[in-house]
């Protein structure tokens, strides 16, 4: 008897990585599902901190799909290896600060490595020709093939007919013929597929799967580097930049605001890593300081944090600065008047 | 039996999941593992990855702002 061939898919939670799998375990062989965790991927976190969808339930979509498919789904931390893509793509930015194809390779990189580990045959991805401009066209996909080291066992079943037969394909573990030849960025074919599956509450990211393709996030995420000097970040840093607003008053420090409960009690738990504002005598928003400061800078960063609560419109509001270490002081500021918060101060 | 605590508190979704995946993994079948969490997405997650990877979810509590999941390592 033949042994069972097993493919890695990497799934990401959206439509196209779930019909991938599934054409791939309707043809007998084993799945199972690796996930990657970068730091910047939308995962419902906004979701999580924002307490107004805090009565909707909230999923991880990659576990959802797995469970769909009923596989195991092995989820893999790769925050401080991936920085380097991020800061070095080769092959370059996207519309934003997104390293799309290096993204790609690096990770049917990892899949491939883990398949040599863990005695699997083949990757599967729900990549499409010509459905992303960066790192699903035509002539980049044969590169995150090659680049990967996963050459002719990176199988993309949704459109392989617009490709050349890879391993599983000439080997005869996976019948071509039954493989998909989609191309484009219509939705279309994906959503009639997973009818005829009978998927249903698929998540469909709009923009990619992660915050780099997001322009408001770039800007925030370019900000820090230029304010630290250097291209560099520890995921805190990156966390922080889907929470509130952001301003930055003068080019040595930034101020956090929350813009409602659920990002105050987020922004709470960092309390003992920045320098923290809130108003004593009105009601208002939690505020954190991020840069080395001195007193004057706080005073301003008092004020500003006092022109979002309660007391703006008044002469004068009492604040809390708190240190990292606890000590907390009152200070009397006057709230900024919003014709003196310049446009370029919010990030 | 005491359970072997994970402190997943003001990690985000998918953190959590991989802090009990890791812990998990160095356990036997039958030890009860405690995880405690601020994201209330760990409530769905934790139990859909026990689901998946034939762990039991024993309770499942909220208190104050913090979540609490208690799960009984399966067999591998
Ligand atoms: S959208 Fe983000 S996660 Fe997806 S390929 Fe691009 S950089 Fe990678």
């Amino acid at each position: 008897m033949t042994q069972q061939k097993k493919a890695v898919a990497l799934i990401s939670g959206g439509l196209d990585s779930l019909l991938a799998a599934k054409i791939v375990q309707d043809q007998g062989i084993h799945v199972a599902g690796i996930n990657f965790f970068t730091g910047f991927c939308v995962e419902g976190h906004t979701h999580a901190i924002r307490k107004k969808g805090r009565d909707k339930p909230k999923r991880n979509n990659a576990l959802w799909v797995a469970e769909q498919l009923g596989i195991k789904l092995h989820i893999v931390d790769i925050i401080e290896e991936y920085k380097q893509v991020v800061f070095n793509p080769r092959y370059g930015y996207g519309a934003n600060l997104n390293p799309c194809l290096d993204c790609k390779i690096f990770m049917v990189r990892k899949a491939h490595q883990w398949c040599q580990q863990h005695g699997f045959d083949f990757i599967v991805t729900g990549e499409v020709v010509g459905q992303r401009p960066m790192s699903q066209r035509k002539d980049t996909m044969p590169v995150v093939a090659d680049r990967s080291g996963a050459e002719d066992r990176l199988l993309r079943p949704l459109s392989a007919k617009n490709l050349p037969p890879t391993l599983p394909e000439r080997e005869g573990w996976i019948d071509r013929d039954k493989l998909l030849g989609l191309s484009g960025r219509s939705r279309k074919p994906q959503i009639a597929l997973a009818n005829s599956f009978g998927f249903e509450e698929y998540a469909q990211p709009a923009g990619g799967c992660c915050f780099l393709t997001d322009a408001q996030y770039s800007s925030k995420l370019a900000d820090l580097w230029q304010a630290r000097g250097s291209k560099q970040y520890e995921l805190d840093d990156i966390m922080l930049l889907k929470v509130g607003r952001h301003l930055r008053p003068k080019p040595h420090f930034k101020v956090i605001i929350a813009r409602e409960e659920g990002e105050g009690n987020f922004l709470l738990g960092y309390r003992k890593q920045y320098i923290s504002i809130i108003s004593l005598s009105h009601s208002g928003p939690l505020a954190l300081v991020d840069g080395d400061v001195d007193d004057k800078d706080i005073e301003l960063a008092a004020s500003l944090v006092a022109r979002y609560g309660k007391g703006r419109d008044e002469a004068q509001v009492e604040m809390e600065i708190r240190t990292p270490a606890g000590a907390s002081r009152p200070l009397k500021v006057r709230p900024l008047l919003s014709s003196n918060i310049p446009e370029q101060w919010h990030l | 039996m005491t359970p072997v605590l994970v402190d997943a508190r003001r990690l985000l979704c998918p953190m959590p999941v991989i802090r009990v995946q890791d812990k998990v993994a160095e356990l036997g079948a039958g030890t009860l593992v405690e995880v405690v969490c601020s994201d209330p997405g760990a409530l769905n997650d934790i139990p859909a990855w026990c689901r998946i990877n034939g762990h039991r979810v024993v309770e499942t509590r909220i208190s104050g702002e913090e979540y609490l999941v208690i799960l009984e390592v399966g067999e591998a």
